[in-house]
């Protein structure tokens, strides 16, 4: 042991020389020289600070003033008091959201599962090459370019049972009794076959993307190990598509959770609370009745199940089949 | 297993403006290792797509022994064919990989058990049968996609396209012998795709070159070497390729500027004609001799068991090998003579003739 002392403080004063000497040589350190001198290393925070700084102003203070409301209960602007966790308590137990929140996640939920095979099927059978490739491809993005509330007023008035082609060729030709403005499922059903004709064709893309990523042997062997074509589809392209899949679902989930846009056009909310989703409901009490208390809390409720939901779905979706 | 006949065989891509390959027929007899040998390019995909049935070519028609089989697809011909990187059904385990085109075919699951497990046996895959194939590494997922082509009964042929790319160095000694191994206990017909001559020359019974969509020479590696009918070949086999020089045949005499070299053998119609010769057999001498062509040395490069040493020869550069550490010096004049029925006569780039002694004394 003592033997050992003395030359283990030489072999440090030896790494420390040393440790100078390559400092003054001014080569491009490996990951070798850089662990003993980490203080260096430091100086490299600063390159982002930047990031830091626009992240800031473009996500954490708009959240912290939110935060700020969902505290407080507002009067007026110079009166105000501190209330703690009472909003969220009284928001979490109101039966209009948790009815809200239901509708909600039971409509994200039939979003995805009618999307995204639906999405895989369009990209499936999209032409690989020649003309018809970029003519599907433009056709297929077409409704991804309309914005948002012309999406809503395009169904608002292709839906109606009166002058809408859609919503007259279903009454009178199908001769189903359908208003979207009166019924509370055909409401559901408008909205939800119009988010469908307008998204699914981003799930298509992703898809196509996916599939055309695949190399081509991959189906010279399927082909010569007599794969037909659902093997094909189950044991090669299936499992190639879980990476854009993934981001499709988690991209529908958050879009389709938060919907408000399109709704808003062509139902109101409406026939009575058939179609008040979340965000329909959030703004009622932000903007129309200006609870921003309650409103702040509700936000905060909002963005943490669209953020617990993402996780468990991305999850689910990376760690299966491993 | 069967001989694979290709009959005025041709294709192209684009409806018959350039071909892909060339009109060829052309039979892989049953039971031989071939290596398909050319640079990227050349058709050597094209061809073996062809055989598997991956492509219908424009052109000609393909028999397996008897049966026509130019219309049918991959599925219905038996072959195996590896590709440059592993094709494995990713999330699979390394079982059903192999018994995939057995299910494929409704094999009974008996049937499929015995098989998937002689396969195993023979490819030594027994311990990782229950992995899952993408954990392996790139060499055994090779293997895995070899089994899934020979795990079916009645395999015609074994095609291989450049399948030891993706495989590291170290491994490639160990799967080519292990593909050696397995071709001499199956007896398949094999078909190695490479554009590395090592490659080919080692492994194969019979090499053929492909060049620009045809076949430009065929045969056993020592006669590729040694005698090459395509100046081609003489090029891309051998390290360096041969060498090529300009020259004429006069009155049955072949010249390179103003020396004679030798006689033109048969009745060598006069006119331009490249002599072809490997550096292997030109001998480089710092004294004149008869039918000697003088040459001026430019440049040595040692490589330890022997010596490049470059010249020029009438304005057209040469290389020969020599013993390691040789007396040649840069800028010296030397004296160059080909080995005896080792220089040959080109034509179009087709051997046409060989470059015989000079008998006698030379005029």
């Amino acid at each position: 042991m003592t033997a050992a002392l003395p030359s283990r403080t030489e072999q440090r004063r030896e790494q420390r020389t040393e440790r100078r000497t390559r400092r003054t040589r001014r080569t491009a350190p490996s990951a070798e020289d850089r662990a003993p001198g980490k203080r260096r290393a430091n100086r490299a925070w600063l390159l982002v600070l930047p990031v830091v700084v626009s992240v800031a102003f473009t996500a954490v203070i708009p959240l912290m003033t939110v935060v700020n409301y969902s505290v407080q209960d507002i009067f007026s602007p110079n009166d105000r008091i501190f209330v703690g966790l009472e909003w969220f308590r009284s928001v979490a137990r109101d039966p209009e959201v948790r009815a809200a929140f239901v509708r909600t996640l039971l409509f994200s939920a039939q979003v995805l599962l009618l999307e995204i095979p639906l999405g895989v099927a369009v990209a499936v059978v999209m032409p690989r090459r020649g003309l018809g490739a970029p003519a599907a491809l433009v056709l297929v993005a077409l409704p991804l370019l309309i914005p948002w509330n012309v999406v809503g007023t395009i169904w608002q008035i292709f839906a109606r049972p009166d002058i809408g082609l859609g919503g007259w060729t279903v009454n009178n030709v199908l001769g189903l009794d359908y208003n979207y403005t009166l019924d509370a499922g055909d409401a559901w059903i408008t909205v939800l076959v119009m988010d469908v004709w307008h998204w699914t064709p981003l799930v298509a893309l992703l898809a196509y993307a996916g599939l055309r990523s695949i190399p081509g042997p991959y189906f010279q062997a399927a082909q010569i190990d007599g794969a037909s074509a659902w093997a094909t589809f189950r044991h090669i392209q299936l499992p190639r598509l879980r990476g854009v899949l993934t981001i499709a679902i988690l991209l529908r989930f958050m879009d389709s959770f938060m919907i408000y846009t399109e709704p808003f056009v062509v139902t109101g909310g409406g026939p009575g609370n058939a179609t008040s989703f979340l965000s329909i409901l959030l703004s009622k009490i932000a903007v129309g009745q200006f609870d921003l208390g309650p409103a702040g809390a509700f936000s905060l409720l909002y963005f943490l199940a669209v953020q617990i939901v993402c996780y468990v779905f991305f999850t689910v979706l990376t760690r299966t089949g491993r | 297993m069967a001989e694979i006949r290709l009959e005025d065989v041709a294709h192209s891509y684009d409806g018959g403006r350039t071909w892909a390959l060339r009109p060829m027929t052309w039979t892989w007899r049953t039971g031989r290792a071939y290596a398909l040998l050319g640079p990227s390019g050349c058709g050597k995909t094209t061809l073996l797509n062809i055989v598997s049935g991956l492509l219908t070519p424009t052109r000609g028609r393909v028999w397996f022994d008897d049966r026509e089989v130019t219309g049918v697809p991959p599925a219905g011909r038996n072959i195996a064919q590896v590709f440059q990187f592993p094709v494995l059904y990713e999330q699979m385990s390394v079982y059903d990989n192999l018994a995939f085109p057995l299910r494929n075919r409704g094999c009974p699951r008996q049937e499929v058990d015995r098989r998937v497990r002689r396969v195993a046996g023979l490819l030594g895959l027994e311990e990782h049968l229950r992995r899952r194939s993408r954990r392996l590494d790139p060499g055994r997922q090779q293997i895995v996609a070899l089994g899934r082509g020979l795990v079916r009964p009645e395999v015609a042929a074994v095609l291989l396209d450049e399948p030891l790319t993706v495989v590291d160095p170290a491994m490639k000694w160990t799967l080519r012998s292990k593909l050696k191994e397995i071709h001499r206990d199956t007896g398949h017909t094999l078909i190695y795709v490479t554009h590395d001559q090592t490659e080919a020359l080692t492994f194969a019974d019979e090499v053929v070159v492909l060049n620009e969509g045809e076949i430009v020479q065929a045969g056993e590696p020592g006669e590729l070497f040694l005698s090459p009918a395509h100046e081609f070949v003489g090029h891309f086999i051998g390290s360096p390729g041969m060498n090529v020089l300009d020259g004429a045949v006069v009155d049955g005499l072949v010249w390179v500027g103003e020396s004679a070299v030798g006689r033109a053998s048969g009745a060598l119609p006069a006119g331009p004609v490249r002599i072809g010769v490997r550096p292997e057999f030109v001998r480089i001498t710092g004294e004149e001799a008869p039918s000697g062509l003088s040459a001026r040395v430019t440049e040595i490069d040692r490589m330890g068991a022997y010596d490049l040493v470059h010249a020029r020869v009438n304005g057209h550069p040469l290389v020969t090998r020599t013993e390691a550490a040789s007396a040649h010096e840069p800028g010296a004049t030397a004296f160059l003579r080909f080995a005896e029925g080792r220089a040959f006569l080109f034509r179009d780039a087709v051997r046409c003739g060989v470059v015989e002694p000079l008998t006698g004394g030379a005029p």
